[in-house]
């Protein structure tokens, strides 16, 4: 299958600390791909080096025909991806509504997006004039997901998602994830715990030391799950 | 005169400098709730302004209201450039550090100043008002260009605040304030926003200016008092609060005029920077301003 996204030898630095050394990725067209490692690993990184919200210093990062290490961090979300940062970041002093309306007017989406997306999350459609900040974890991790889906993005970077949600939100979660995979969205979800993962890749990187050791299919890693203890740890 | 028309006409002048005063803050607060820097050239802008309208008003010449409004119109215009032009040249190349910031606008105060007293000079210079209308009460006339300039504050604190909270040019820029990473992750030009806000904030000075300057002169180095007043304000207000400002701006602006009138001018920047100190000491984030993430 064709590669929606491609990441080839990627050095990014937090000041002088190298982060990424020499990463590669790539990602399939309407696959979901999970990025797999320890704490430190480079995986929240690799996602910023993607939106250009962490300058590259070496290496390529590929949309289609577009090199996105080139352009300012507002063009990439132009381009077709959409981010959920770790921790949701919604903007916490607004409205759900409005947190909508920064979404859609990114890629100067219109009303159609607004009720497809709505309809996707219709708990959201309740709380349109309630002050983000003041909904429960899940409605706003379902709010930063809606959010970036306003884009209609070819590319969704999810950073764990499921971060402190209850059971029944991490399903709601990954039904929506696996729906959107099933429309073509191509999906890059990092993750710390593989059972989160499982059910929802379709394969799995597994990050150290800021390069890709290794890229495994969800079969695989069903089969032999001992690249998980390397590479993760005690999990 | 008896108190009572006294005090009705220390809250008239009151609420004069209250009016001034607020739109000064509003442009100071706006820079700094959106990029925190802290514009130490903020008064400088102020001055600019009037200067600008003296002379405006002064190549003109004609009648005094053609002149005043011309000025009302170009002068925060060329602030406006000016501060656009100092944030692309200066700030942005500093990475918005905030203590490198504030150096870099104190360099800016500086060179203001100094270029306007070479080329407008030491003197004090009055802008004749659009009109000289005196409202005549029982007690004592008073001049209906103050009233004025208090109205044209309200419009435009209005506006703004419509601005922030109706358009979308107000949810980006508040997007930016709470969040510069996520905004850019949503396509917003954080950039563009920063320089925009910048010079919004110095033309909500300069038009503040062009108001007071019928009333009270052009003079060089008419700046630092604005600069402080509004500093005391955002801070009794709360950073980036848009009805912090407003209140504290009433407070001060009143206080200001009234104890000034009935005591002394000295009584009054005690009592301001008393307040200061208070509101540090008991409420840090201001009266209104929200606790930070």
């Amino acid at each position: 299958m064709a590669d929606a996204l491609t990441i080839s030898g990627l050095d990014c630095y937090y000041g002088e600390v190298q982060v990424l050394r020499g990463l590669d990725l790539s990602l399939c067209e309407g696959e979901v791909l999970c990025l797999l490692g320890r704490n430190g690993a480079g995986k929240t990184t690799t996602l910023k080096a993607i939106m250009g919200l962490m300058r590259a210093r070496a290496g390529s990062i590929r949309l289609g025909d577009t090199e996105l290490t080139r352009l300012p961090a507002h063009e990439v979300p132009k381009a077709g991806i959409a981010y959920v940062p770790q921790g949701r970041r919604l903007f916490a002093e607004m409205t759900v509504a409005e947190n909508i309306e920064i979404g859609l007017n990114a890629r100067n989406k219109g009303g159609s997006v607004r009720e497809r997306v709505l309809d996707l999350f219709p708990r959201l459609r309740e709380r349109l004039k309630q002050r983000s900040g003041t909904l429960s974890g899940g409605e706003q991790q379902m709010l930063a997901m809606a959010r970036a889906l306003c884009l209609e993005p070819k590319v969704l970077l999810l950073d764990e998602p499921t971060e402190g949600l209850m059971p029944s939100m991490i399903t709601k979660i990954r039904e929506t994830v696996a729906g959107l995979s099933a429309m073509g969205v191509s999906t890059i979800l990092v993750e710390q715990r593989v059972d989160a993962v499982l059910p929802v890749a379709n394969r799995v990187a597994f990050i150290e030391n800021g390069r890709n050791r290794e890229t495994v299919s969800v079969e695989a890693l069903r089969a032999d799950p001992s690249a998980v203890n390397r590479y993760v740890g005690v999990g | 005169m008896a108190f009572g028309p006294h005090l009705l006409l220390a809250t008239l002048e009151g609420l004069v400098s209250a009016a001034v005063l607020s739109l000064t803050a509003l442009g100071l607060s706006l820079v700094f709730g959106v990029m925190r820097i802290v514009n130490v050239a903020h008064g400088e802008f102020f001055m600019l302004g009037a200067v600008l309208a003296w002379a405006i008003a002064s190549t003109l010449g004609g009648h005094p209201a053609l002149g005043f409004f011309a000025a009302l119109v170009l002068s925060p215009l060329i602030v406006g450039a000016i501060a656009w032009a100092s944030e692309r040249l200066v700030l942005s190349r500093l990475n918005y550090d905030p203590e490198a910031t504030i150096v870099a606008t104190i360099g800016l105060l500086y060179i203001i100043q100094q270029l306007a007293l070479t080329f407008y000079g030491p003197e004090a210079r009055p802008v004749a008002p659009p009109f000289s209308y005196r409202l005549s009460l029982p007690w004592f006339g008073y001049s209906a260009y103050k009233l004025s300039v208090v109205a044209a504050a309200i419009v435009l604190l209005l506006s703004v605040w419509l601005v922030l909270t109706r358009t979308k040019i107000g949810l980006v820029m508040r997007a930016t304030q709470y969040d510069r990473e996520t905004a850019q992750a949503f396509a917003i030009p954080v950039e563009r926003v920063y320089a925009g806000v910048f010079a919004l904030g110095a033309m909500l000075a300069a038009i503040a200016a062009v108001l007071i300057v019928p009333i009270s002169q052009a003079h060089y180095l008419m700046g630092q008092d604005p600069l402080l007043l509004s500093f005391i304000v955002v801070i009794i207000g709360g950073l980036g609060s848009l009805r912090g400002t407003l209140v504290a701006a009433l407070l001060i602006g009143l206080s200001d005029g009234i104890v000034s009138m009935f005591f002394s001018p000295t009584l009054a920047k005690m009592i301001a920077t008393l307040l200061v100190a208070m509101v540090l000491v008991f409420r840090p984030q201001g009266l209104f301003g929200a606790t930070q993430r």
